[in-house]
């Protein structure tokens, strides 16, 4: 039997007078490579930081690795990579290899000091990647989708279960956002890490996920990717209040 | 100077003080820079200016506290000034540079006040707002060393995740960091070496050993260790340049040290312009 990873019932959200979600329930069982589309204003943030543990639920509840979200403390497990451009100031004085080391910092665990086999986790995680021989470079010398890359390895150093993506490839050239799923879908096959990814980009992620969510406030559509493929057209512009694209 | 050195306390006491916060005042200026927190170090000077005046105010006022050391209050008023600027903060949320400009008058209107009720200070206050060579007690030096044992203490503890916290805070907090305690202990911590420093610097001048040392490093480093690494040199190198210069030019040290570090930055920006140059033309 598969494993459940999250699962949500019932979870709702508002901020301030505004709701933003309402009775969402669906679960995401390990090894699924999820894609949640949603128009601007969806929810689709404010949903993936309920399950990172940075926001709470007005109502309903979370789980975790079959742990309530209140009481689960092996954040490490989950593994997050934002969008590039809030993520940090690229004129930041660090290493690729500092900023993967600083994804063992959760694991690691205050007072004590990183493991001893750290080089050979950082050097494996940017291998997984494609950058390991951008180590000793300057973060902000590299592209957007090498640093996405970079990000990803921070995330992977730690062993994650789950890697949670929030449009990854805003900023990155056109060309190099297919390698980059390429990538994930790899790291999902391989490594059997389930994926939860925001993203616009519909068509080209279409061939490598296997489920797919559609958001707006609430959850209109959640199942296999084949499903969502037999949805017609209309249906989809009626949740979304205005025309979207379908996956192909 | 090595032989006045040997022969008086008060120049030992500068000496060594100096050195010591040319270490601990860049190590922390470095986590400050990247993390665009440099004018609070500006603000909480000016707080510490508040506890400095008050106290002087107080000796002169009440016998019985002629002898107080006026780095106490410093102390007290930078700490408390630290905690008030991350209330400020987030009760301002999206203007959060605001705290700056409320603090930084704040501390100074009360520093006027208390300068303008007790009229006579004036030489000891000038050692206060810009440096003294001469004016460092061996109280001071034990005080500014047990600063320096707690910023190890706490940077050995808190290094990597003050480093997550500063690269990217949507991270730590996503990661579970408690970013919200870490970044208060280090404000207080920020605060503790502003009082310091402001000893051998004087309080108009303590952020920019802070700021300056790490501006040049970052020119140079590629990473973070090394920008630390650099940053303690050039802050070294201003802080014993600037204090050799300041006792035979009868100078305020912390007009040499900021003057030095200023030349320090510009040759290493001009430094930085020539190489990449000569190697773009050397291609």
């Amino acid at each position: 039997m598969t494993k459940t990873i999250i699962e949500l019932k019932n979870v709702s959200f508002q901020y301030d007078y505004t709701q933003v979600l309402k009775n969402i329930s669906f679960r995401v069982e390990e090894g699924d490579f999820l894609a949640l589309l949603g128009p601007n204003g969806s929810g689709k943030s404010t949903l993936l930081k309920l399950i990172l543990g940075l926001l709470k639920p007005m109502s309903g509840e979370i789980e975790l690795f079959g742990k309530s979200a209140g009481n689960f403390k092996n954040r490490e497990m989950i593994g997050y990579v934002s969008q590039k451009s809030n993520a940090f100031n690229s004129g930041f004085p660090a290493t690729v290899q500092e900023v993967v080391k600083s994804g063992l910092t959760k694991k690691t665990g205050l007072l004590k000091r990183l493991p001893k086999d750290r080089e050979e986790r950082i050097s494996s995680a940017l291998k997984a990647v494609g950058m390991e021989q951008f180590a000793k470079r300057n973060i902000g010398q590299l592209s957007g989708g090498q640093q996405q890359r970079v990000f990803i390895a921070r995330a992977l150093v730690a062993e994650p279960k789950l890697l949670i993506l929030d449009e990854p490839t805003v900023g990155i050239d056109h060309e190099n956002v297919q390698a980059f799923y390429d990538m994930l879908a790899k790291l999902n096959e391989e490594q059997n890490i389930t994926m939860i990814l925001v993203t616009h980009d519909v068509d080209t992620v279409s061939n490598r996920i296997s489920h797919v969510a559609c958001l707006n406030q609430t959850i209109h559509f959640h199942g296999y990717k084949n499903d969502f493929d037999a949805i017609s057209q209309d249906e989809l512009d009626a949740w979304y209040g205005h025309a979207v694209r379908k996956i192909h | 100077m090595i032989e006045a050195l040997m022969n008086y306390e008060f120049l030992q006491n500068a000496v060594f003080s100096g050195m010591i916060i040319g270490i601990i005042a860049p190590l922390l200026g470095v986590f400050i820079v990247v993390r665009r927190l440099s004018l609070i170090a500006d603000a909480l000077s000016h707080v510490t200016l508040a506890g400095i005046a008050g106290s002087l105010y107080l000796s002169q006022t009440f016998s019985a506290l002629a002898l107080l050391n006026p780095i106490y209050l410093g102390i007290v008023a930078s700490v408390g000034g630290s905690m008030l600027i991350e209330r400020l903060r987030r009760l301002y949320k999206h203007y959060e540079e605001l705290a700056i400009p409320i603090i930084m008058s704040g501390g100074l209107g009360i520093s006027a006040i208390f300068i303008s009720l007790a009229s006579g200070f004036n030489t000891d206050l000038m050692s206060y707002l810009f440096g003294s060579v001469s004016a460092v007690s061996r109280q001071d030096f034990a005080v500014i060393a047990a600063i320096a044992i707690i910023v190890f203490i706490f940077l050995s503890i808190f290094f990597k995740e003050l480093f997550v916290l500063s690269f990217d805070e949507e991270y730590a907090k996503a990661s579970g960091l408690p970013a919200k305690w870490i970044h208060l202990l280090f404000m207080i911590v920020v605060a503790l070496v502003i009082a310091a420093s402001m000893r051998i610097v004087g309080i108009l001048l303590v952020s920019s050993l802070m700021t300056l040392p790490v501006a040049a490093a970052m020119r140079l480093a590629r990473g973070f260790k090394e920008a630390i690494l650099y940053s303690i040199i050039f802050g070294e190198l201003s802080v014993v340049i600037g204090l050799v210069s300041a006792f035979y030019l009868n100078l305020a040290p912390g007009g040499t040290i900021v003057v030095t570090s200023i030349v320090i930055l510009l040759i290493v920006i001009l430094a930085k312009k020539l190489f990449v140059q000569f190697s773009a033309k050397g291609v």
